[in-house]
Order: structure tokens, then sequence, then C-alpha cells
């Protein structure tokens, strides 16, 4: 009986644990449908179409190298943007996501499935979310087990700050990037968690594919070896650290500089000396540890007082040496972006090119609600669950969270990588917190039946007693869980131990009936809450793709499709070698939709070259005409909000223009631009202002609108409403005047004499002429 | 456009006798026009109507001054008492006339000398512009015979030149009345006649004196005062026959053809080139003679390889025959350069050509493989791997070595 009973349970067991998985295994499938449908919504609700401006540049090199194989993508120098310095293109892009889309591709069209690149394009990072919310499910699970996984997958479909940078259009480096972030991190845990050689192979891959994908990298190179600092600080030093950290950091850096865009600066920027450091400080802990287990206690003292003072001088030494070198470069060897994330307020002292970048602004406190909701709440519950008890994989997940809400703060961009950290923490939280209450749940039931049981002695309740029997009897039967387990345990304890003490335990070990179920029901309404507001931010605030604009009004939606407008005039109207000059926001879709040549686009690598172009659209509409002119430039292109209201229009980032243009040309001032500390271009604009060719080209005829010059955005009536233009030639405005494309002039064919056209002496010119009329009658 | 008696009928002869189509129209006659249909019914247009103040038909200022826009030459005759009309076009063409209209240029010491002891209002005027291409290599003896308005010149102003200006003694006043102030223009800054080329290359002839065209001066004598010298014909014919050949692109007419440039080596044209190639460059230019295109023949073309600044300035090669070439080393920088040729010369059209062509950086196996300065490190690298092998094949293989038990050593 005894034996049957073994082989029964152990069957049982084993179905269980195939039922969990094929479970699981379903729910993950779902958890990818529901990541990649909740990105859709910018697919059903306008088109399939590029959003924003760097994809458009990433979809232009998936057209590319497609095309054309990739070691022309490789070599690829672009001569249609930056005239006249030309782009190397393969040599400054992260080729990670335009590889992933050009395989997708040919893989999609060797088996005959024929989709444009556009189409491959807009549903990559879709695809990838899927991809992301699995990798996370993976490293939680290493952390905390299988529901904390679940949990957490689930909740990083849904973020909406990994929303924000995947929905469908958004053909971006991020939307590859973060699998890959997730990825690599779980290959670390799951490689100190098993020291096995194989995944940590996986691991350099990984990050290999992270390197190729995104300069946030970094992130990753630096967290890690402060994880593994941790440990040994904490003394959880094992041969699994050392398998997990050294051949991440000997392959990973060796495949990180075959990346072109990486190259030398895998070895020679301050990002990647902390990695160093701390491999060389892993490899003097394994040599302590080896020779303390081959050396007596006594001999050990002996050489360490001897290694630590021999050590620490070369250590002064070297450090001395780095330091000197590290401070003979400007920047200490530090990019201006990791400058930035040291040091806030270094962007706005010394780079505004950097600087005027929204997303290198630091969040505000609503921003924290909007991209992560309800997370910001769990996540103190789940680093406190991490601690219990604290391994290695939880200090990791610990200081994954406490680096990223400090980068987060820093700059609003990397809120994206705060994002898994929280979706992590929060499914931990989740998870444990539901494991408690179900428990006390399934425990307290099973109790009650128990207790009347007790009370079935009493011979006044006798008839009550077989019915309770029957119940629990039923129960046990139907309950397949390990708690049933628990509970016939604990009835033979009963019956071994007095009344009195399991009673006492059982009140101890579970939490009230009533508070369980109350409980649950609130999480599972802050679930439904996260759920609500992420479907929101999905369909609403982060599914437009910019490009195409809308406007809600009593009768409908109305659609702005001027940027497309735009670029299809010039692509119609232009020649093919004109050159387009813009603010950088447009380049890349001036580049990719209109196949025009552009000055500035939004790699900004050249900050001379941007500030030439500032320069020129603060300047007057001569000196403006002469920098263009010496550009080759042919048509100017300014994006204009004022009579629909469109705020990011060129002149709210006129500011900007005028710092960089007079950051490197120290002629252009900005206060000659501010009047009372401010940017005016109402009746109180300085001269200055009302000069500049941005002024002039945005608000040309701008009067005959509706008379008045009124501007919807800087909710003002212009200053100067009549004017001419002489440099410079209106040859395009769109529909809702969102767009406007003037050409410059080309210089007079003739230059005029000094005498000004003069009507006053008309009179007298006429009588004398009548009088050398009378003299010369032929 | 002149008046049916016809005193200007030796210039309009020379001009017939070169095979040019002439149309006479009054400058009132309400059908005339420069275009029907948006094309020009002209090559040139000769103005001799200084006081008109309305052309009839379509013609007014602005027309005339598209009609040169568009490529197109002009001659304008003004005079004393030029109409407004008149003098807005010399202006805009960037001659400024004297404001006072009753003002005449005069010279008391380079008049003409003549029967009837005058007012000094006729000029004998030998200050040639000194360009043989504007003029003609053959040397105009007589002086021109002058009566009518000066005018000034912008020197900044790099696309007009006087082509006949006054001599110093001379200045521009009413002759009738009293000078109460000095004169706005004197000497040589007043200028008689006057060439524009344009920046298309359209040409304009600007007179002071229309009488300059007249049968009366083409066939009198001149002599000028202080001068022993008598001429029994003066310059004016000459003078304007030359001129006109200019004027009406019979001289000083370049073109460009054939640019070529490719690798050194090769025929082709590439589409790009990578840096530190070496090219050759090379182009054709030819002058019409009136009748044929002829070589030209200057030794100071140049070509710029231009990118925001010429990185190449050179001059172009020839070979006498119109075929200029010059071979180069593509400038360590990648971007997208131009090969620029502006030729600007002295009477001269002016040749403005440019050309696109990106360079590109190596490719990734177009590096050079080894670097000779990294032989040590190589030596150093190659040691290693050789020494390691050795090291490991005595340490597996060699029998010579023994080892002594710790026991022994421990005794000792």
């Amino acid at each position: 009986m005894a034996a049957s009973e073994a082989l029964n349970g152990t069957t049982t067991t084993s179905i269980r644990h195939a039922f969990g998985n094929v479970l699981a295994f379903f729910i993950l499938l779902m958890i990818g449908v529901l990541a990649f449908s909740i990105r859709l919504f910018s697919v059903i609700k306008y088109e399939s179409v590029i959003h924003e401006f760097d994809p458009y540049f990433n979809y232009r090199v998936t057209q590319f190298l497609t095309k054309n194989g990739i070691y022309d993508f490789w070599n690829w120098f672009d001569d249609r943007t930056w005239y006249p310095l030309g782009r190397v293109i393969g040599g400054t892009v992260y080729p990670g996501l335009t590889l992933t889309a050009g395989t997708l591709w040919r893989i999609l069209n060797s088996i005959n499935i024929p989709l444009s690149v556009e189409t491959v394009c807009v549903f990559t990072a879709p695809i990838f979310s899927a991809f992301a919310s699995w990798a996370t499910y993976l490293l939680t699970k290493e952390v905390k087990g299988v529901g904390a996984g679940l949990t957490a997958a689930v909740l990083l479909a849904m973020v909406p700050s990994y929303i924000s940078r995947s929905v469908a259009g958004s053909y971006d480096n991020e939307a590859v990037a973060i699998f890959a972030l997730i990825f690599t991190f779980y290959l670390y845990i799951k490689t100190l968690n098993t020291g096995s050689l194989f995944y940590a192979t996986l691991n350099s891959i990984a990050y290999f594919y992270m390197v190729c994908s995104w300069g946030g990298y970094t992130f990753i190179i630096n967290l890690i070896p402060m994880h593994v600092l941790l440990c040994i600080v904490t003394g959880r030093y094992s041969s699994r650290l050392y398998i997990a950290y050294a051949p991440l950091v000997v392959l990973g850096t060796l495949l990180a500089a075959l990346v072109p865009v990486v190259g030398f600066n895998a070895v020679m920027t301050s990002e990647h000396f902390a990695s160093f450091l701390v491999f060389i400080i892993i490899h003097v802990v394994a040599l302590v540890h080896y020779i303390k287990g081959i050396l007596s206690p006594k001999m050990f003292k002996v050489a360490v007082a001897l290694v630590v003072s021999v050590g620490l001088a070369v250590c002064c030494a070297m450090v001395a040496v780095l330091i000197a070198l590290v401070a003979s470069s400007p920047t200490k060897g530090w990019s201006g972006r990791s400058l930035s994330l040291l040091d806030p307020t270094y962007a706005s002292k010394y780079i505004p090119i950097i600087a005027s970048v929204s997303e290198h602004q630091p969040p505000t406190w609503p921003s924290y609600f909007m991209d992560i909701n309800v997370l910001a709440f769990l996540v103190p519950a789940g680093i406190i669950a991490c601690f219990s008890p604290l391994s290695d994989a939880s200090s990791f997940v610990i200081l994954y969270i406490v680096t990223s809400v400090y980068f987060s703060g820093v700059m609003v961009r990397l809120m994206l990588v705060l994002a898994p950290a929280a979706c992590i923490l929060s499914g931990i939280a989740l998870s444990q917190a539901f494991d408690v209450f179900t428990r006390s749940i399934k425990l307290q039931l099973p109790s009650l039946s128990g207790h009347s049981h007790v009370d079935a002695g009493e011979t006044s309740s006798e008839s009550v007693v077989p019915n309770d029997l029957a119940k629990t009897d039923k129960s046990e039967d139907t309950s397949k869980d390990r708690t049933s387990k628990k509970s016939k345990k604990k009835e033979k304890e009963h019956v071994e131990k007095p009344p009195s003490k399991s009673l006492i335990k059982k009140r101890l070990l579970v939490l009230p009936l009533e508070t369980s179920i109350i409980a649950i029901i609130l999480l599972v309404l802050l679930g439904a809450f996260y759920v609500v507001h992420s479907v929101w931010a999905a369909a609403e605030a982060y599914s437009a793709p910019s490009i195409v604009l809308t406007s809600h009004s009593h009768d409908g939606i109305h659609v702005f499709d001027d940027f497309r407008e735009a670029y299809a005039w010039l692509s119609h109207n232009t020649e093919i070698d004109d050159k387009v000059a813009s603010w950088w926001d447009y380049g890349y879709q001036t580049t990719a939709m209109a196949n025009r040549t552009v000055i500035v686009d939004n790699n900004t690598w050249n900050n001379t070259h941007i500030a030439t172009v500032g320069t020129a659209m603060s300047s007057p509409e001569k000196a403006a005409w002469e920098i263009f002119h010496s550009l080759d430039v042919k048509y100017v292109l300014v994006v204009f909000g004022g009579l629909v209201g469109y705020p990011s229009d060129d002149i709210n980032k006129f500011l900007w223009m005028v710092r960089i243009g007079g950051g490197v040309f120290p002629h252009i001032k900005e206060p000659d631009y501010l009047r009372d500390g401010q940017y005016r271009i109402d009746s109180m604009a300085t001269p200055t202002m009302l000069n500049s060719l941005m002024y002039k080209l945005s608000y040309y005829r701008f009067v005959e609108t509706d008379g008045k010059a009124f501007d919807r955005v800087r909710q003002t009536e212009i200053g100067k409403k009549h004017f001419k233009l002489t440099h410079f030639e209106e040859v395009f405005t769109t529909h809702h005047w969102m767009v406007r494309i003037y050409k410059l002039k080309p210089p007079k064919n003739r230059i005029r004499g000094k005498i000004k056209k003069s009507k006053f002496k008309a009179s007298s010119k006429s009588a004398s002429k009548r009088k050398g009329l009378k003299r010369n009658p032929f | 456009m002149t008046s049916p008696s016809n005193p200007l009928i030796l210039s309009l002869n020379s001009l017939k006798s070169r095979g040019f189509d002439l149309q006479f129209h009054l400058a009132d006659d309400p059908k005339i026009a420069l275009q029907r249909y948006g094309q020009y019914l002209y090559d040139a247009l000769i103005l001799f109507s200084p006081t008109i103040e309305r052309f009839g038909g379509s013609i007014d200022a602005a027309a005339i001054l598209d009609f040169v826009d568009s490529g197109h030459d002009l001659i304008v005759a003004a005079d004393s008492n030029a109409s407004d009309l008149i003098r807005e076009i010399a202006t805009e063409c960037g001659v400024d006339f004297d404001e006072d209209p009753a003002a005449v240029v005069v010279d008391h010491s380079g008049y003409a000398v003549s029967a009837t002891e005058g007012d000094h209002t006729l000029i004998a005027s030998d200050d040639f512009i000194k360009s043989d291409v504007i003029l003609g290599s053959k040397k105009i003896e007589a002086p021109v015979l002058f009566q009518g308005i000066g005018h000034s010149l912008n020197p900044t102003n790099s696309l007009v030149l006087k082509v006949l200006s006054a001599s110093p003694s001379a200045f521009s006043a009413n002759p009738k009345s009293k000078l109460t102030s000095p004169p706005s223009l004197t000497g040589t800054s007043i200028s008689l006649v006057s060439v524009i080329q344009a920046r298309n290359n359209a040409r304009i002839l600007i007179s002071g004196s229309l009488s300059l065209f007249s049968n009366r001066f083409f066939t009198s004598g001149v002599q000028k005062a202080g001068s022993p010298t008598k001429h029994e014909k003066s310059g004016n014919e000459q003078f304007l026959n030359e001129l006109s050949k200019w004027i009406f692109h019979e001289r000083g007419h370049l073109k460009a053809v054939h640019v070529q440039h490719h690798k050194v080596g090769e025929a082709n044209e590439p589409a790009i080139y990578r840096i530190n190639d070496n090219l050759e460059y090379s182009v054709e230019v030819y002058e019409w003679s009136g009748t044929t295109w002829e070589p030209y023949v200057a030794d100071d073309v140049q070509v710029q390889f231009y990118m925001m600044s010429p990185y190449v300035l050179k001059t172009l090669s020839t070979d006498g025959k119109g075929h200029y070439f010059t071979s180069f080393k593509v400038p360590d920088v990648y971007g997208v350069f131009q090969f620029k040729v502006e030729y600007e010369k002295l009477g001269y059209t002016s040749l403005s050509l440019s050309k696109q062509i990106p360079v590109r950086p190596f490719r990734h196996n177009e590096y050079e493989r080894f670097i000779p300065a990294a032989y040590p490190y190589y030596g150093a690298a190659f040691s290693m791997m050789a020494g390691f092998f050795i090291f490991t094949a005595v340490h597996l293989y060699s029998k010579c070595i023994t080892f002594l038990p710790a026991s022994v050593g421990l005794t000792i």
C-alpha cells in the first residue's frame, strides 16, 4: 500500500508539473500576442507608416541594405546628407536594428511572403516587444520562479514607457535593444546560477547583439561589474561568479570592437574602464581564494601582508598614470552623453545641441506615473521581497532598479531602461502577494472543517458530525494541490500533539480569510487600473505617427497631412540634386521621403555644421542668403504651426537655433533676441528677432489669413505683419501652412546704379522735356 | 526704333552688311512687342529714342530689362534731355546719368575744332579702353566725336566698363547758364560710352550721345584742339563697328564643351571617387570668331576641386587647340566635392562650370593590411606564439629534466 501510494504521488506530481508547464507556455504565448497587438493602434487608427524622424533614417538604411547587401551597407558613404560633408553610414550607425529587419525581410521573401521593406520595418518593434516580454519571463524566473516570471512578462508587455518606443512604426534602435538588454541580463543570471560556460558564451553573444543595437549597451557593461563587485564585497564570491563575468568581459569587449561604430572605443573610453577594473579585482580575489585553499592559516596571513603592501604600491602607481592619461583629454575620456548623465548640468553649460533634444531632459514627476503607473508603488515591495532571501540573482535585480532609477532621473529617455526593472520587481511583488493570499485562503477552508471535526466530540451536536466529515472527505478528494498534503500532515499532528498548541500555530501561519479575499480583490483592481492606463496610453498617447497629425472636433477627426504634402512637392517639383536646408529635425524625413540632399539631419554629429544652419536662420535675410548660397542651398524648408496651433514648429525651436549658432559664431548673441528674458514675436519683439530669417519665413503673408496675423501657438498677434522678402521667394505652402518652402533667389543679373527712383522731380523734368521736344522735333 | 528720316543709316548699313536682319519701328508704335506667346522675337534691341516718355505696345522699362535678363543684348543711346524712362533703364543697368536734364559734357581743352567757335560741347575723345577683345586689334587713330550727356559708374560694380571716357578737363554742366556750384561730374570719372556684361553674359551698350551714331559724325573730319593733326574722317565708324561686334557676340564669346574627368588609366567617368585616387580632368574651350568656333588659347584657365573651400587649385595645361587638361590626387578628405572652373577675363563671356562628385573613404577591405611601423609589435606577437609552442613541446616531450624527491631536499 505504501509503495502504491508513493507511485501515485509521483505520477500526480509529474502530471501536475506537465500541466503547469503547458499552461505557462500558453500564457506566454498569449502575453506575446498581447504585447504585439497592444502596439497596433497606430496601424489601425492611421496607417502602416513610419513614425517620427529617426525611424525614417533607419528605414532608408534598411532599404539600402536589402538592395545592396551587407558589405555595401558597411561601406556606404552617403552623399545626400550633411552636404557637402557627407556621412559614412556604415561606420556611424548601430547596425543591429537594420540587420535584424533586413534579415526578417530576407527570410520572409525567401519563403515567398512578399512583404515590403516598410511593412517589415513597421512591425519589427511589436515583434521584438513580444520577444522582450518572453526574455523578461526567463530573467524573472531565474530570480524568483515561474509565477513571478509570468507576472513580470505580462507587466512588461503593457508598460507604457516601453510602448512609447515600440509601437508599430516606431522603427528605432530601442525596438530591438530592450529585448537585447533583458536577454543579456537573463543569460548573465543564468550563468551565475548554473556556472555553465555554455550560457556564458551565449551571454557574450547577446551582449554583442546589444552593442550592435544601441549605445545604451554601456549600461550593461557598467551594471554587471557593479554587481560583481557587490558580490565580492558581501562575501558571495564563487567560481560561478567568475565564470559569469570573465568570459563576458573578454569576449564581449572583443566582439564590441568589431562593431564599426564602437571600434576602439571599446577599450579607450572611460565607460568601459569600470569593467576592466573589476576584471582585475575578480582575478585578485580568485587568486586569494586559491592561495587560501592551499596554504596554512599562518602562511596565508604572511602572504597577505606581503602581497597587500606590494600591491598597494603598484596600484597607486598605475592609478596615478591612468588618472594622468584620462585628465589629459578635455572630457576625461567620457562621451558627451555620458557626461550629461554623470553631471546633469553638463549639457546646458557646454553643448546646447544635447540639451536641445527633448528626450535628454530630466523627467517630471508625472512622467513616472505616466510611464510606469502602479509599478511605482509595487517596486518597493519587490525590493523587500528580493531581500528574503537575498541571493546573487536578487541582488542583481536590486542593483538594476537602483541604478536605472538614478539614470531615469537624469534623462527622460532612460525611463525606457527603468521600465523592465520596474516590471521585474513589480512582478516579484505581485507574485509573492498572490502566493501569500491564495495560500491563506486555501489553508483556511480545510482548517474550518477540521475545527468542526474537533467539536464533534460534544454530544449536543452529534447529528451534525457526519455531514462535516463527508464534506471534508469530498474536499480532500477534489483538491489535488500540495495543500491537501499539508492538511493531511497537520491532521496527523493534531492527532499527535495537544490541541491547544496546534491551534496557536495555525493562527500564526495564515492571514485571516476575509483579509485575504479583500486583498486579492484590491490587487486585481490595481492590475485592472494598470491595464486600463496602458491601453489608454497605447491607444491615445503613443500611437500618433507625428508625420500625420489629427485633431478631434464635433464633426469627427480632422487630419493634417502637411508633412507628406510638402515632401511630395519637393519630390516632384525640384531637381534630384537640389539641396534643401531646414532645421535638423526634418533632415531624415527629407532624405527618406523627398529623396533630396540635406545640409543637416538628426544624426547630430557635427556641431559646427548645425550651428551654421542655426546662424543662417537667426541672421537677417541678406546674411542668411550668403550662408545658404555658400552651401549651394536652393530651397529652405520651415515648419510653422501658427495657423493650426502645432506647437513643435520652428519658432518654438528658434531659441535652440540661436544658442547653437551663438555657441560657435559669437556674433549671434542670445540677448539680442530676448525682451525681458523671453523670446517674443509680438509688437514688443526686438528688431533682431523681427528681422531674422526664421521670423520672416514663418510669418510671410501670414496676415493674409485672418487680417490680424494671430498666432495660435504663441497666442498673440505678431509684431511685423507686412513685409517683403528680398532674397527668398515663396514657392510652396501646405494646406494648413504647416510646412513652407522657399527658394533662394539667384544673384541679380545686373547691379543697379546709385540713383534712386524719384517722383518729386517729375514735374520739373517734364517741363524741361517739353522744351526739349520743341527744340528737337524729330 | 528710329524716325523715318534716317541720319543713322551708315551705322545700320554696317550691321546689315554683317548679316544681321534688321526691323525698324517707331518708338511709340502701338503694335510693337518684344515677345509673343512667351517667345522673344529678337536677339538684340537698339533704342535710338532718347527723349521717349512711353513706348508703344506692351514695351516698358520692365519688359526691356526682362529682355536683357533673358540673355539678349541691348544698345541704348541717350542724349541731353533724356527722358526718365531712358534714365531708369540706364540706372538699372548700373549707369548713372547726370541728374541735371540740361547738363551736357563740356571740355574747354579737348573739344573738336570746328568752323564755328561754339560752346565747346563737341568733344573729340581718344581715351579708349585698353582691350583688343572689345575694340579690336586695329588701333583707332582718329578721335571720336561726341556731343551729349555724361554718366558715372559705381566703382564697386564689376559688371560695368567705361569704354570711352572724357579727358581730365571735362565736366558736366549746362553750357548756357552760369555755374553756381561745382559740377557733380568732372574729369576722367565721366564716362561717355559704357558697356555692361550681365551675369548671364548679355551685353548692353549705353551711350550719352545719339549723334555719336549719326551720318554727320561718321563722315566728318576731326581735329582735336591743341593738336596739329587733322584727320579726314572721325573714328566714330571704326569705334562703333568694332564695339557693336563685341556687343552682338561676334567677338569675346567663349564656350566650354566636353567636360570630362576620370581616374588615371581609365576612360569611364566614375560615379564616386575614393580618397587619394589619381584623376584627370579635361575641358575644351572655344571662342566664336564671328563665323566659326576657334580654339581659345590662354594660359590662365584654372580648375578647383572644391568642398566649402578649394582643396585643389590647379592651372590647366593646354595643347593650343582648345583642349585644357590636368591631373591631380584626390585629397585625403571625404565629402561631396565639385569640379569648378570659374573663368572671368576682361571682355570675354564668363565660364562657370560646376560638376558635383562625391569622394568616399576607404572600404573595409582597402586599408593597408600590414602597417610598417607596427612590425615590432607583429614580431612580439608572433615570437610569443612561437615561444609558447616551443615551451610546450619541450615541457611535454623532454626527458632531460629530473625532479628530486621532496624527502631528499628535506634531508639536505
